[in-house]
């Protein structure tokens, strides 16, 4: 890896160590109380008391940033681990089934897998109704056809190689065979996807939230925030922006991290 | 040309099947949610008598059974009729025709400045620190929220410059801010599988022929490389759709436009089921539309995808 | 008069020398053959007089005359004046050569847009007078046909009439029929022959000494980027100065085996084997025997058959019609059959070391844990092997040492019958001969019975005793393998044997 990756990389984990820090102890990051309303202090600029200003009903915006970082980005993050363990199983169970069992799942994950997540997160919200707990199974739904599909072709080839075949001649049983050399590059392609995949997850929450359709005020969550920012974006900008901004890096660490490890594990196997 | 009979026989049968799957879907999940449709219709907070629950029961046909129910529905849909939307008590297809209009401008429009970015970024950014900044660009807009880049947008260009209008329909100016911030994740995304398939077609051996036959690059990349990068982006074309779908209901709702976003954000929140039924059809017809024309693309822009002639020795 | 001359031309890539002081001419009407083995900076000098060197690579040399141009310190602008016009390349495999989704016309008439100033009528007439200088058999069909609907040979052929359509003095060949069928080969070469004598100064590169000595008139022989022996073909080859070069002669050529010994009863017999893929026949009508002791070769160009055929006999396929019979053995136990793969790096699990590939053949062939380590060290030591090479990943092993560990593998479960499904087809020369030397000592420690795939019929002549010709799936001939060299009795084989020498 060059030295600029390299630098990147270590930024990004440095991010990511961040909001984590932010989403797992967010008292001892921001003392403040997220929820506590002061009228008398609403619409403050930035400033050294509240380093985000505050928001319409007097709250600290940097407080509740922090404290939703949890929710905001641990939603995506749980969505994406259930979305990977389901895409698996169903994948590489499609990977070594008959043809015609594998062709019909694939076919409907293709037709799932042709919407981007939020389209269909929004249309599996529409069906349950609005909710934080909801959007967390429509989040999680809306990830797996993704995985699904890499698990299957990833099943598929391994299946295939010539190295599980070669395995096979020599006598090693069949399953052993599979959970010995298939199971494990797949597990690993997938794991490399999911850090990719992680920030279209919180994408779609953020979406969602700011749709009206997650949590409720006066819950602290990203996407609700920047939706309540909307209406004096041109007088109190902050109240919108810093939670964009988290979102934003956040995405992008996870995406800087999740491209670095790719590339690395296809280095390793070319 | 049997061929070529046979894959449209597949495609027309694919797209019945993926939109009669879609219908069932439809149709099931609302049958199979918990709680029953007329009380979550009228709201938590309606004082309405049982009697009169009924009555709506059967007026909205939902006392038959169900294997009816679907029958009819299924009848009904091949006629057209989406049903009637519980709380504005008109067609749902009048519902979502009347928004449709001003979402598709929306959305045409997003698509031609996308590709256009997208194609000027591929074929003219050349140079390892320019392609650095154009990836590092494209990596920021990509993981913005939409709405996001749609709020600066309108902070910096309409708030704080004032060379836009901040909301309104009557001026056609109002569309440009709503239509690039939908295009721009749209270009970015493009842009990179463009860069890609270009990058990539660029290291394969046909690349040392074309330059060794005295070519330069501009050639290169105009003649050969770039219907290289084309053939993978065209893949995208369902997905890219798709997106400018999502994002118009995100982008309409930070501009306060008219269209179909508004009526989606509305039926969810009101749980308009019919609407929202009909609108998850509308998506898929689109959708299946859509994969139809890149299905048909593909081989004109691909020879290898062609069922032609026999390898003669 | 020379058209290219080439002075002290030496490359460079990070810090790296990987070509020192090559000097060269070649004349008008002159082929000139640079020889070597992968590694030996053959085609980083191709590209060099191309100006298409890698981005990182410092090129220097006293002289570089091209077509009476001093292109040393060219400029891009200036390389692709050059390029194309004064100078052509034909590069190997024109499957990923030629652009696959432009049709063959417009390949060939692309140095003719831009180069010459011609209508569009006057370029296609061009073009198929190239495709017929290059015997392309129904040009005007073909013209408007892609590369993946034409066969190989013929698609090299197009990519040739391409490289030529600028009328360059000087073509440089780099490894042109590499990729082909033994008898399309022999076509194509004939083709840069005629080529050459029609006027046009050819450099051809390859690692194949059999292809060089058809078309060559004057060889340089490569080896670590630096020029150890040149002279007219005759000197070459009736009195080569250096060893390597004499090894590199005598890989290129093999005596049929006379000796036949050790052969004892029927191991196993087909009996009208034949298999299909949906539809398609790949193996018809097989009928032959196998013989405790015997080296069966099995020859065929790609899509004959043979590898159907080599992987039924290990049972990986099974036949749909005839009879595959295995005979039972003195001591009364199955015949163990072992299978060595064509692609050695693909045959291994990337992420394991060589030792635990190994150590889980041992353990499917029963052998008790403990044995196991003192087994391996034996194994590798047996194909030659330094132990510590076994503590590595596949990807680190050179080709000649994968293919020993794959011989390793498939000794490892005992077997009887060694199926080698082209063992040494991706191997140099001299690596070559010696995993064939040592395939002959292990089968005469082990007595074992080996079947040996291969599309090179010198190469399954010198180790084999009887040998199968097939063609489209059939066995077309037959026997002992010096009987069917001296008189072959198809003509396909005939046409094989003609090719190959």
């Amino acid at each position: 890896m060059s030295a600029s990756r390299r630098m990147l990389m270590a930024a990004a984990l440095l991010v990511l160590a961040v909001i984590a820090a932010m989403a797992l102890f967010p008292q001892l990051i921001a003392t403040a109380d997220p929820l506590r309303t002061d009228v008398r202090s609403a619409l403050e600029a930035p400033s050294a008391a509240h380093l985000f200003g505050t928001d319409q009903s007097g709250r600290d915006v940097f407080s509740r940033v922090v404290h939703g970082a949890g929710r905001s980005v641990g939603i995506g993050v749980l969505a994406t681990a259930l979305a990977v363990v389901v895409g698996l199983i169903v994948g590489a169970l499609a990977g070594v089934a008959p043809r015609p069992i594998d062709g019909a799942t694939m076919r409907i994950n293709d037709v799932l897998m042709a919407f981007p997540e939020f389209l269909v997160a929004l249309v599996v919200v529409a069906i349950l109704g609005p909710g934080a707990i909801n959007v967390a199974i429509a989040v999680t739904i809306a990830a797996i056809p993704v995985y699904v599909r890499l698990a299957r072709v990833q099943t598929r080839t391994l299946v295939l190689t010539e190295h599980v075949e070669a395995a096979r001649i020599l006598g090693v049983p069949r399953v052993q065979a599979f959970t010995r050399h298939v199971v494990p590059g797949v597990l690993g392609s997938l794991s490399v996807l999911a850090t990719i995949g992680i920030g279209s997850s919180i994408l779609a929450v953020a979406g969602l939230s700011f749709l009206g359709l997650g949590p409720v005020e006066p819950v602290p969550e990203w996407g609700l925030m920047l939706s309540g920012g909307r209406n004096v974006l041109g007088t109190a900008w902050w109240i919108s922006v810093f939670p964009g901004i988290a979102i934003t890096l956040t995405v992008i660490s996870a995406t800087i991290v999740g491209r670095n490890l790719r590339a690395q594990a296809e280095g390793h196997l070319s | 040309m049997r061929a070529t009979l046979t894959r449209i026989a597949g495609l027309a049968a694919s797209v019945i099947i993926v939109l009669w799957g879609a219908a069932t879907l439809a149709f099931l999940a609302f049958r199979v949610l918990p709680g029953d449709p007329v009380s979550v219709m009228l709201g938590p907070q309606a004082q309405v008598s049982e009697a009169v629950k009924d009555g709506i029961r059967v007026d909205l046909g939902l006392d038959r059974p169900p294997l009816e129910q679907y029958l009819s529905y299924l009848g009904q849909l091949m006629q057209g009729n989406l049903g009637e939307s519980y709380q504005l008590r008109m067609p749902v297809a009048e519902v979502i025709g009347r928004q449709l209009g001003s979402t598709l401008q929306l959305t045409a429009l997003a698509m031609a400045i996308a590709v256009m970015l997208a194609l000027t970024v591929a074929l003219f950014v050349r140079g390892r620190v320019a392609r650095g900044v154009t990836a590092g660009i494209e990596l920021i807009v990509l993981s913005s929220p939409v709405f996001w880049i749609g709020l600066i947008l309108l902070s910096v260009f309409a708030f704080g410059l004032g060379w836009f209008p901040v909301a309104g329909t009557r001026n056609p100016a109002t569309i440009v801010l709503p239509a690039v911030t939908l295009a721009l994740p749209v270009a970015a995304l493009l842009g990179q599988v463009l860069r890609d398939g270009i990058e990539a077609a660029e290291r394969q051996p046909f690349a040392t022929t074309v330059r060794a036959r005295g070519a330069g690059q501009v050639r290169l990349t105009a003649h050969h490389t770039l219907r290289h990068g084309a053939a993978g982006a065209l893949t995208l074309t369902a997905y890219l759709v798709g997106s400018l779908l999502g994002g118009a209901v995100l982008v309409e709702t930070v501009f306060a436009r008219p269209g179909i976003g508004r009526v989606t954000l509305s039926a969810i929140t009101d749980r308009d089921l019919p609407v929202i039924s009909g609108i998850i059809l509308f998506s898929a017809l689109v959708f299946v539309v859509i994969n139809v024309i890149v299905e048909l693309l593909h081989p004109v822009l691909d020879p290898r995808q062609r069922r032609s002639r026999e390898v003669r020795r | 008069m020379s058209v290219l001359t080439v002075q002290d031309l030496s490359i460079s890539i990070d810090g790296r020398l990987l070509v020192d002081g090559v000097s060269f001419e070649v004349a008008l009407g002159e082929c000139v053959a640079i020889v070597g083995e992968s590694g030996a900076g053959k085609s980083l000098t191709a590209a060099a007089m191309l100006g298409l060197t890698p981005a990182g690579a410092r090129v220097s040399s006293s002289a570089l005359i091209i077509d009476g141009v001093e292109a040393r310190r060219f400029s891009q602008s200036q390389w692709r004046r050059v390029r194309g016009n004064r100078i052509g390349l034909v590069a190997q495999d024109a499957l990923v050569s030629l652009d696959p989704l432009r049709r063959i016309g417009a390949e060939i008439a692309e140095p003719l847009v831009i180069h010459r100033d011609l209508s569009r009528a006057e370029r296609r007439e061009r073009t198929l007078e190239l495709l017929e200088s290059v015997a392309m058999p129904g040009p005007s069909t073909r013209m408007t046909q892609y590369p993946h609907e034409l066969s190989g040979g013929l698609r090299q052929r197009a990519l040739i009439a391409s490289a030529l359509a600028g009328e360059p003095s000087v073509l440089i060949a780099d490894e042109p029929t590499t990729a082909l069928d033994t008898t399309v080969q022999a076509h194509v070469l004939a083709l840069l022959r005629e080529i050459a004598d029609a006027g046009t100064a050819v450099v051809f590169i390859s690692h194949d000494f059999a292809a060089v000595r058809r078309v060559a008139d004057r060889v340089l022989v490569m080896r670590a980027g630096r020029v150890i022996e040149h002279g007219t073909m005759a000197e070459i080859l009736d009195a080569p100065n250096e060893t390597y070069t004499r090894e590199l002669i005598a890989a290129s050529t093999h005596a049929p085996r006379e000796d036949r010994f050790g052969l004892g009863d029927a191991v196993l017999t087909g009996i009208g084997v034949s298999k299909a893929f949906a539809g398609v026949p790949a193996v018809t009508d097989a009928s032959f025997t196998l013989v405790s002791g015997q080296t069966l070769g099995i020859v065929g160009e790609s899509g004959s058959g043979k590898t159907t055929l080599a992987r039924m006999i290990v049972g990986v396929e099974k036949p749909d019609a005839g009879d595959l019979r295995w005979h039972a053995t003195d001591h009364g136990r199955q015949h163990r059959v072992q299978l060595v793969h064509q692609n050695p790096l693909g045959a291994f699990d990337p992420r394991w070391t060589i030792a635990r590939s190994l150590r889980e053949a041992l353990a499917a062939g029963g052998v008790p844990r403990a044995h196991r380590a003192a087994r391996v060290a034996a194994l590798m030591k047996e194909v030659e092997l330094t132990p510590e090479l076994a503590r590595r990943r596949p990807a680190q092993l050179s080709g000649g040492q994968r293919q020993r560990a794959a011989i390793a593998r498939a000794l490892a479960a005992d077997p009887d019958v060694l199926v080698l499904d082209e063992p040494v087809s991706a191997l140099d020369p001299s690596v070559r001969e010696k995993v064939l030397r040592l395939l002959g000592r292990l089968q005469r420690g082990r007595g074992l019975t080996m079947i040996f795939v291969s599309h090179d019929l010198g190469v399954v002549a010198a180790v084999s005793d009887d040998v199968l010709v097939m063609k489209d799936g059939v066995i077309v001939e037959q026997g002992p393998v010096a009987s069917v060299f001296a008189a072959p009795q198809h003509p396909f084989t005939q046409e094989l044997l003609a090719a190959g020498h």
